[in-house]
């Protein structure tokens, strides 16, 4: 069964086509990369799909497990079980490390397995997936004094700890150390034993490798989909000289 | 129920612990209106309560080298509808002595209350003195605060003082502290408070580092709703070599709320380096976006942000 299903997506803003007519599907447990050059409205596309002020006026429709969620708010999303985890993970000043994961356990979806419900982590054994050391973190706040990949591991925790049907990750690599991207490894894959469909934007081959699918997104068009080596070498092929005459080099390495 | 149990449950509704007014190692000193209900003393410490017309004149002195391990109560509070409480406050901490203060002012059924404070603050060298204020002034809006202190630190002194007001309405709220610094002085002031409705909050911070090495911080978190309004006006001057400061003001407005900010950075030491920070507007997007992805509702993911930023 297709647990999300992109139909015809297109989005403009102002006179500039961020999107068009795009069309995406993604199953059970499977990680579909979306990969592309900067500008090519991987980012865009998440942020309508998780229905971010800003990119709701856009074509098409967005089912998930069927359900057409086009005009769902972003709570409404969250709760039929869509989440997405950032780029750029946003701060909070004076909200600690355990008050935000407890969100996520709040709203959590439930899992079983052969009848028998799938216990859910605790917030400590969520921090400590993901490399984070609960007595260090738990009263911390999420804020400026986190860095940058310590708020991104924190953020991978809440997502842990929500269990969704579907999770948008945005570059989920980026300013994680190299130990901690073998965590990251880890908690897709147990997203992809729950049957958690995930949709990755990413710049790295990395993880780029860890993917089932993966589309090819240039100029708002999906222009390749297929497994990740034929689409990165689709993308290494076919698109590079075209995008050298646009934006500098930037493809995975 | 007699005046003093009155101030001890408004006290605890405000979130204070009444308990502490029984137990023999805390010192504390309970005012309601210009009554003096409720003093406690512990070794080194002296309170010097005078009850005036309008309020109470009060002066406390930590005795040299004395170092207060548990915090001193203090509780002000004007329970009835009306009234009037003036407070003059006198404050020497002596040379290497600390002490650290959690009071509590509360006005919980205030229509038309005013509450001024009038201190002096003086610590001596190496002295520390933390002063962490929390204000519930009730629902009605009725209430006019008006703390004014100034302090003078010596050498290598330390001074925090937190002011918070993080639920009811402000009312009318003007603040104004002014601490000088000497050599290697430190300065913390932090103010958090919550308007709404036609609350009128003025805040003026401010700290001379006229010390060399003197440090100071100067914060500011408002949280504005309905048709509240907010100006904050945060002043640091380094006069000495290798002082260092900074302003840091953030206020989230909501609704009709209107907030100002000025900070001001007067350095006249070329040495010396004070840096400021200042984001004005509504509830940041990501952050509220953030939270929604994970299942609150907009209202929800507001007030969670709200609270961090004031309680945080």
């Amino acid at each position: 069964m297709e647990l999300l299903k992109i139909e015809d997506v297109s989005l403009k803003k102002g006179n500039a086509q961020i999107l068009n007519k795009v069309n995406l599907s993604l199953g059970m447990g499977e990680v579909h990369a979306v990969i592309g050059p900067n500008g090519a409205g991987k980012s865009s596309l998440s942020y309508v799909l998780m229905g971010l002020e800003g990119y709701n006026d856009h074509e098409g429709r967005i089912y998930l497990e069927g359900k057409d969620i086009t005009g769902y708010s972003v709570t409404e999303r969250a709760k039929a079980g869509l989440t997405m985890g950032w780029q750029e993970p946003a701060r909070f000043e004076g909200i600690s490390v355990e008050q935000y994961l407890g969100i996520s356990l709040k709203n959590a979806q439930d899992y079983s397995r052969n009848g028998r419900k799938i216990l859910q982590h605790t917030v400590s054994e969520a921090l400590e997936k993901v490399a984070l050391s609960p007595q260090k973190y738990l009263k911390r706040s999420v804020d400026k004094s986190l860095s940058g990949g310590e708020r991104k591991r924190v953020e991978l925790a809440s997502i842990l700890l929500m269990r969704p049907r579907v999770v948008i990750l945005d570059e989920p690599d980026s300013g994680i150390d190299t130990l901690a991207i073998e965590k990251i490894f880890e908690i897709i894959e147990e997203f992809k034993q729950l049957g958690i469909g995930i949709l990755l934007i990413t710049h790295s081959n990395k993880i780029l490798s860890i993917a089932d699918r993966a589309s090819l997104l240039c100029s708002g068009h999906i222009i390749k989909t297929g497994s990740p080596s034929e689409a990165a070498d689709y993308y290494t092929d076919q698109c590079l000289s075209c995008i050298d005459e646009r934006y500098p080099r930037e493809v995975a390495e | 129920m007699n005046h003093f149990e009155q101030m001890a449950k408004v006290y605890a509704d405000a979130g204070g612990q009444p308990e502490v007014f029984k137990d023999s190692d805390v010192a504390h000193l309970v005012i309601s209106g210009n009554k003096v209900l409720g003093a406690h003393l512990v070794p080194g410490l002296r309170v010097d309560p005078r009850e005036t017309k309008d309020g109470v004149a009060v002066k406390i002195v930590v005795e040299e080298g004395v170092k207060i391990a548990r915090p001193i109560h203090m509780c002000f509070g004007v329970v009835p509808e009306e009234g009037l409480q003036k407070i003059d406050m006198h404050v020497e901490v002596l040379d290497g002595a600390s002490a650290s203060v959690s009071a509590h002012c509360v006005f919980p059924n205030a229509v038309k209350v005013t509450h001024i404070m009038d201190a002096e603050i003086i610590l001596g060298k190496g002295a520390e003195y933390k002063y962490n204020e929390t204000h519930f002034h009730g629902m009605n809006g009725g209430v006019k605060v008006v703390p004014k202190t100034k302090i003078i630190m010596g050498e290598y002194s330390y001074f925090y003082t937190e002011f918070n007001l993080p639920r009811g309405r402000a009312g009318y709220v003007d603040i104004d502290y002014d601490a000088e610094l000497d050599a290697h002085a430190t300065v913390e002031m932090i103010t958090k408070v919550n308007g709404y409705g036609d609350d009128l909050i003025k805040i003026r911070e401010a700290g001379t580092l006229k010390g060399e090495n003197s440090r100071g911080v100067l914060k500011s978190r408002i949280a504005l709703k309905g048709n509240a309004v907010g100006d904050v006006y945060n002043e640091m001057i380094a006069l000495g070599a290798k002082s260092r400061g900074h302003v840091d003001c953030t206020e989230i407005i909501m609704e009709n709320a209107r907030a100002k900010a000025v900070p001001v950075v007067d350095v006249r030491h070329p040495e010396a380096q004070v840096t400021h920070e200042a984001a004005i507007g509504g509830v940041n997007r990501t952050q509220l976006e953030t939270l929604m992805a994970r299942g609150l509702d907009e209202e929800e993911a507001t007030e969670m942000i709200v609270q961090g930023l004031l309680q945080g």
